[in-house]
This record gives C-alpha cells, sequence and structure tokens, in this order.
C-alpha cells in the first residue's frame, strides 16, 4: 500500500524573539533595526532554536503512528507542519488525502450564529464541500444531541452543548488522514473518551492517524507503533511497548541495566561495592520492556573487599511511587561471614505477577543486626524495565483491554462450585 | 483516579456504539462529495523565496470563500434592531452632514451636477473603501482562532474582507437612485456600464492595502491606530464633497496619485452624467492601484508562513 505520510528531513527553526515578544511595535523594532545597523547589538544568531531537527518517517496508509515526548520535543510542532498551521525551514512531507485534526474541534464556532449556521460554517473551515454537509446535517444533529436548538445562536448554548456540537461536526468530517494532538484538545473526561473511542473508530475504519499524546497507556492501545522525538530529534522508531518503555526510563533517568567499572568509585562501603544491575529476560537479553506472562530476572553483581560478617542481596521493586514489594535472598549460604570475591546472583520474579507499567529496581546489599537491618550499598533507582501486556487473552486480565488497578496482578486458580436445580 | 479511568472507559465505548449506530443508517453520498481530496497529494516544503498567488489553490477553497464572506455579513447586522437597515442609514447621514456643512453653509463647487447627488456619489464609494480596507486589515489578527489552528490559503481573509463591504455597498445603492430620481440626474449613456470597473478598482486598492496592512498588523498593532486617521483625511484628498475638476490644475497630479480620485470621478461621469474624468488622471490612479495590489500581494505571501508563529 502507498504512504499516506511521507516525511523526509523535516526541520523547524524558530528564533528565541519570535516565541518571547511575538509581536512588538514598530518603535521597538526600528530602534532595534538601528541598534543593529550600528551594531552596538550583535545579530541573534545563537538565539534560534531548532524546534524539530532532521525528522523522517513514512507511515502506510491505514496504519496509526503515535508520537510521544516531553513538553517541547517538538510533538506539536511537527503536528503544526503536517496540518500546515506552519511551514517547515527544511526537509519535505508529502501527504495524500485529506487531513484532519481534532485540533480543530469547534474552530470558527461564532457566538452570534445559530447551531445550524456554524455546523455549515465549521464544516467549511475543516474542508467539507457544502453538498457534503448538507448531506451529513440531519446525523451531525442527531449526534451531536442538539436538534431542538439547531436554530438558536450558539452563545446561549451550555459549554456542553458547545461541545457536543463541536465535537460531531469533527467527527463526521471524515478524512483520510487524522492527526490528533490529545495535549491540546479541550473538553471534560467524557469528551477526552468520545475522542479516544473515535480514534478506536478511525483506526478500525482503515483511515490513518498521527496521535500525539502524553496518555502513553493509550498510545499503546491505539498505535502499532511508535515515535519518540527528544529535543526536536527522532531518536526511536518501532513497536511501541519497545518505545513506550524507552521513554519511560529517560524519564526517570533510569534504564535496564547499571555497571560501574572501577571497583573504587563503585557505590558501597568498605565491605561491600555494587558492580552492576541489569534487568534480563529468561534467556539471558538485557529486557527494557517484559512480557507480563513470562518471568523477569534482576542480576546484581557485587564485590566483597574483605572477610565480614554476612552479608545477602536484597531488592525492593516500586512502581508509580508505591512499593511493590523487598525481597532478599534467605538461601542458608549467606548465613557463613563474607568472604572476599565477586558474586552475581539473579532474582527472578515469576510471569503473572506484576501489574503493567513502569517498575524500578532499588538494589542493595545488607547484612542482618535485628531488629535493624544494616545496608552496605543501597541504590536508589538503579534500574527498571516496562512491563506490558500484548493482549493476546491469556493474562490474568482474560479478554478485558481496560483499566486494571492493582500493585500486582497474579493469574490466581479459582474453584469453582456449580449446583444445578 | 482509576474509578474514573474505568468509567471512562465505558464511556469512550458508548461513544463509539453510538458512532456505529449512526453509521448504519447513513446516506449514501457519492464518492467525489464524500472525498474531493482523495487524489490530492499534498506537498509540504519551506516557504519559497518567490511568493506568488496560487490561483488553482484559491479556486480550490472557493467554497470557504464564499462561507467566510456569509458568516460576516449574517453576523455584522444580528444583534442590531435596525439590520441591514444601516447599510442605507449611515451613508444618508453622512451625506445629509456633508450637505448642510459643506454645500450650505461653505458652498463647495458643485461641478454641475446637483451637490447632494454628487456627495452621495463620492460618500457611497468612499464608505466601501473605508470599511474594505479597515476590516481587512485587521482579519489576519481578527481570525486569530483560524490561523492558529487550520491551514487554509490566509489570502482568503483580506479577501472576503473586501467582499462583504460590497454587499453593504449594493443595499445602500436605493438612497443614489432616491436622490437621482429627486434631482433627475439620469446616466448620459452606456458610460454607466463602466461603473463597476470603477467599484472593481476600489476593491483592487483596498485589497492589495489590506493585504499588506494585515501582514504588518500581525506583527505591530500600531496598525489599528494609523488606519483611522488616514481615514478621516482621505475623503478630503479624494473628492467626496467636491468635484475633482474645481481644484487648481497645477494640484491636479496630487491627486491623481490617490486612486479613489479615479473612483469617485469616474463613478459621477458613468452614473451621474457629471463632466468626464481626466482620464491620465485615471491612469494614474489605476497604474498606482495595481502597484498597490502586487506590492501589499508579494509583503502578504512573503510573511504568510510565519503568521501562525507570530500573532
Amino acid at each position: 500500500m502507498a504512504d499516506a505520510i511521507a516525511v523526509e528531513g523535516l526541520s523547524k527553526r524558530y528564533r528565541i524573539g519570535e516565541l518571547q515578544a511575538a509581536y512588538g511595535t514598530l518603535r521597538e523594532s526600528t530602534s532595534h533595526l538601528a541598534k543593529r545597523l550600528t551594531g552596538r547589538e550583535h545579530r541573534p544568531g545563537a538565539e534560534e532554536i531548532w524546534a524539530l531537527e532532521d525528522v523522517s518517517f513514512a507511515l502506510e496508509e491505514g496504519k496509526a503512528l503515535g508520537v510521544i515526548g516531553r513538553n517541547g520535543a517538538g510533538k506539536s510542532t511537527l503536528l503544526k507542519i503536517l496540518t500546515r498551521i506552519t511551514t517547515p525551514t527544511e526537509g519535505r512531507a508529502e501527504i495524500r488525502g485529506r487531513v484532519g485534526s481534532l485540533l480543530e474541534v469547534g474552530t470558527g464556532f461564532h457566538p452570534e450564529l445559530t447551531g445550524r449556521e456554524n455546523i455549515y460554517l465549521n464544516g467549511a473551515i475543516l474542508g467539507m464541500r457544502r453538498r457534503e454537509i448538507h448531506t451529513k446535517l440531519p446525523e451531525i444533529a442527531e449526534f451531536s444531541g442538539v436538534e431542538k436548538f439547531l436554530d438558536t445562536p450558539v452563545k446561549r448554548y451550555s459549554s456542553g452543548m458547545h461541545v457536543r456540537l463541536a465535537f460531531s461536526v469533527a467527527a463526521h468530517f471524515e478524512p483520510e488522514i487524522m492527526l490528533v494532538d490529545e495535549v491540546l484538545s479541550v473538553g471534560d473526561a467524557e469528551f477526552q473518551a468520545r475522542c479516544l473511542g473515535r480514534m478506536e473508530d478511525i483506526g478500525a475504519g482503515g483511515r490513518t492517524v498521527v496521535f500525539v499524546s502524553h496518555n502513553l497507556q493509550a498510545v499503546a492501545q491505539l498505535c502499532d507503533r511508535v515515535l519518540l522525538l527528544e529535543d526536536g530529534r527522532a531518536v526511536m522508531d518501532g513497536p511501541s511497548s519497545e518505545v513506550v518503555a524507552r521513554y519511560l526510563q529517560t524519564v526517570t533517568g533510569t534504564s535496564s541495566s547499571q555497571t560501574w567499572a572501577d571497583e573504587a568509585t563503585a557505590p558501597g562501603d568498605d565491605l561491600v561495592r555494587l558492580r552492576s544491575v541489569r534487568i534480563t529476560h529468561t534467556d539471558g537479553q538485557t529486557a527494557d520492556f517484559a512480557d507480563v506472562r513470562e518471568a523477569v530476572g534482576i542480576e546484581l553483581r557485587f564485590s566483597v573487599l574483605r572477610e565480614g560478617p554476612a552479608v545477602l542481596p536484597k531488592i525492593k521493586l516500586s512502581s508509580g511511587g508505591q512499593i511493590i514489594f523487598n525481597a532478599m535472598d534467605v538461601d542458608p549460604r549467606w548465613n557463613e561471614p563474607s568472604r572476599p570475591g565477586d558474586y552475581l546472583t539473579t532474582a527472578w520474579i515469576p510471569g503473572n505477577f506484576l501489574n503493567e507499567g513502569l517498575v524500578t529496581v532499588d538494589a542493595a546489599v545488607c547484612s542482618i543486626d535485628s531488629p535493624k537491618l544494616n545496608h552496605h550499598v543501597s541504590v536508589h533507582e538503579a534500574a527498571s524495565f516496562h512491563v506490558q501486556d500484548p493482549l493476546e487473552g491469556d493474562s490474568s486480565r482474560g479478554t478485558f483491554t481496560g483499566q486494571w488497578r492493582g500493585v500486582v496482578r497474579p493469574l490466581l486458580e479459582w474453584t469453582v462450585e456449580e449446583s444445578r436445580p | 483516579m482509576s474509578q474514573a479511568r474505568s468509567t471512562l472507559e465505558e464511556r469512550a465505548r458508548s461513544a463509539r456504539q453510538a458512532t456505529e449506530d449512526v453509521s448504519e443508517q447513513r446516506i449514501e453520498v457519492p464518492p467525489e462529495v464524500a472525498s474531493p481530496g482523495t487524489s490530492r497529494v499534498t506537498v509540504i516544503r519551506p516557504a519559497s523565496r518567490w511568493p506568488r498567488l496560487d490561483v488553482p489553490e484559491l479556486w480550490h477553497y472557493r467554497e470557504l470563500l464564499w462561507t467566510l464572506v456569509w458568516r460576516d455579513v449574517v453576523v455584522r447586522y444580528k444583534q442590531t434592531f435596525l439590520g441591514i437597515a444601516w447599510a442605507i442609514l449611515v451613508p444618508a447621514f453622512t451625506a445629509f452632514v456633508y450637505v448642510i456643512v459643506f454645500g450650505k453653509f461653505a458652498n463647495f463647487p458643485d461641478g454641475g451636477i446637483p451637490y447632494p447627488a454628487l456627495v452621495i456619489g463620492g460618500v457611497l464609494p468612499m464608505q466601501y473603501f473605508a470599511s474594505s480596507l479597515t476590516n481587512s486589515s485587521m482579519s489576519l489578527a481578527a481570525n486569530l482562532q483560524l490561523v492558529t489552528k487550520v491551514y487554509f490559503p490566509r489570502a482568503l481573509l483580506p479577501l472576503a474582507a473586501v467582499i462583504v463591504p460590497m454587499v453593504d455597498f449594493i443595499v445602500g445603492l436605493p438612497v443614489l437612485i432616491v436622490l437621482m430620481w429627486v434631482y433627475e440626474t439620469w446616466p448620459g449613456g452606456m458610460e454607466v456600464l463602466a461603473a463597476p470597473l470603477f467599484m472593481g478598482l476600489a476593491l483592487v486598492t483596498a485589497l492589495g492595502a489590506g493585504f499588506f496592512l494585515s501582514a504588518l498588523n500581525v506583527r505591530y498593532r500600531d496598525v489599528r491606530y494609523v488606519i483611522p486617521v488616514f481615514l478621516q483625511v482621505l475623503p478630503l484628498l479624494s473628492g467626496v464633497m467636491y468635484a475633482v475638476h474645481s481644484i487648481p490644475e497645477k494640484w491636479q497630479w496630487v491627486l491623481a496619485f490617490n486612486p479613489m480620485t479615479a473612483v469617485i470621478s469616474g463613478l459621477r461621469w458613468s452614473v451621474l452624467d457629471a463632466a468626464p474624468p481626466n482620464w491620465w488622471q485615471i491612469a494614474v490612479g489605476v497604474g498606482v492601484a495595481v502597484a498597490t495590489f502586487f506590492t501589499g500581494l508579494a509583503v502578504f505571501r512573503s510573511s504568510e508562513p510565519k503568521f501562525a508563529d507570530t500573532i
């Protein structure tokens, strides 16, 4: 199938001045010009920022692409260029078909005009033909639920009616390509939910979708592929689970493995030094993300520098600021006084136990001095990984695809007694 | 939080459900109506260095132009008690004041046609020009929400802004016709057919200046203060309340640089059977109008890519 969107080396440069003093008076500007001409003010060449830098991707017809990244990473700039609100500084993009965006919901609504008049106005602004609006008018009116007030000026509408009518027009626009910026979309929870619902419809209807959002769960659900932007650059483009995991790790500043090469500067005290922490799959591969159904290993490597009291490895897993559990190796071998050497330990967390989301790992080596626990080394957020459910129906959420609460998510055995009359 | 999420899910589902219900009763739309843009491939590139007016694109967006014109016409007189009657009352009242002040007290020269007819022949096109210039200069800033959220050729905004006052002009014509009837000054002959051309000249001038000033107004809001001052002086320099011929010969060249002089003296000739205008003055006026148009367009098109970033 042909590419609906092909983007090549797209870049957008802003001058800082343009962002800060968006407009000034003629006098200010002329005095700036005078200063510049007389050389009393240097050219603001250094005050340029690239909001978008050399971004390329192609999106096949009917596919959904998520775009994630921190605020200011260039997500909105990318959408603005694709919707042609602003022009790129460099690069080019080709778009096949009519483009719509939920950014435009209610754009151009005029309070003095009636609901019906606004449907025509808004439709024309979105790019619908008059005949097309005319044909769809009954549908739009019905979907909005404000049929009775179609001949009332919109200024007398409640905000809810206003949004419903606006959304209804946008929802019936039916462009081939849908660009959605969730960050900018306004409205109450219901409206947002409608947007999401409509997005899923659109995806199902074979439409091409570009979805910009902070709601990572929504992105992962709606898009197979995700583009990660960082400081205007596309740093990753791949399957949504992998990209979302990577993004979460950059946000928390953690990764799936961490190594301290130099024993002298590695965290620890005169007895124990932590050398590395790593999250592994069952096959030993480093794991940025873990399938919720499969076991995942937390590998700790540490050096004991001298003979001393008995020490043992300990981990603490947290998610969303909540402790999931603490665990330490209670094998009798750790009861012996410690002997110098390198130790490699892996704690295996069973499949179907952790819930979805980002899990951070605190790594420690302790000695027990009841009622105290003596931490010889303790590294907060030493590593992290992302647990995700491919939604194949055999995890503990079954065929349910909605929100699943809980710190853990075990797959339990259920006993059933059935009695028939 | 999570509770809210799950109800959100349900709502999303019901919203979906609603869409599906609607889609079942969807009326079949002929394919060319359903998706006029299917075959359209849009290429997004950096703004070109040599701006030009993309006429095929304007044609593609013609329905939006008419919708914007329709919106402004409808909105203009909503919530006014007298409604569209204002389009008659304003020029009639202005002309009345001019006739009393300049005709009765100051005894301005009438150039051989009844003075009230002469004045209304100047007031109507001048009022058209004044609203066109003001509206088109403010058009980008006034439609900020559109400019920052949706793409369409920005030239549509000043263009719609100079078409809307044409409706007022046409509605105001009865004032002229009544005065022509009262004073029995009917057009001399076929020259009445030239009248639309002179209005076209006013439109081109206003649009050119509108392109320039609206682009400037995006960056410098000073424009909104300059225009009223300019528009107060302009009638005096365009012969609204006097016949252009009555100005001494040695100053005629000054008036020639103002296309509105050509518009007004031309309209009086074609509609009110006044003396023919100075043809060289008309030629200079047309030249100035065309130059204004292309300069304005060039400024507008070259700053167009920055509108959304600057507004």
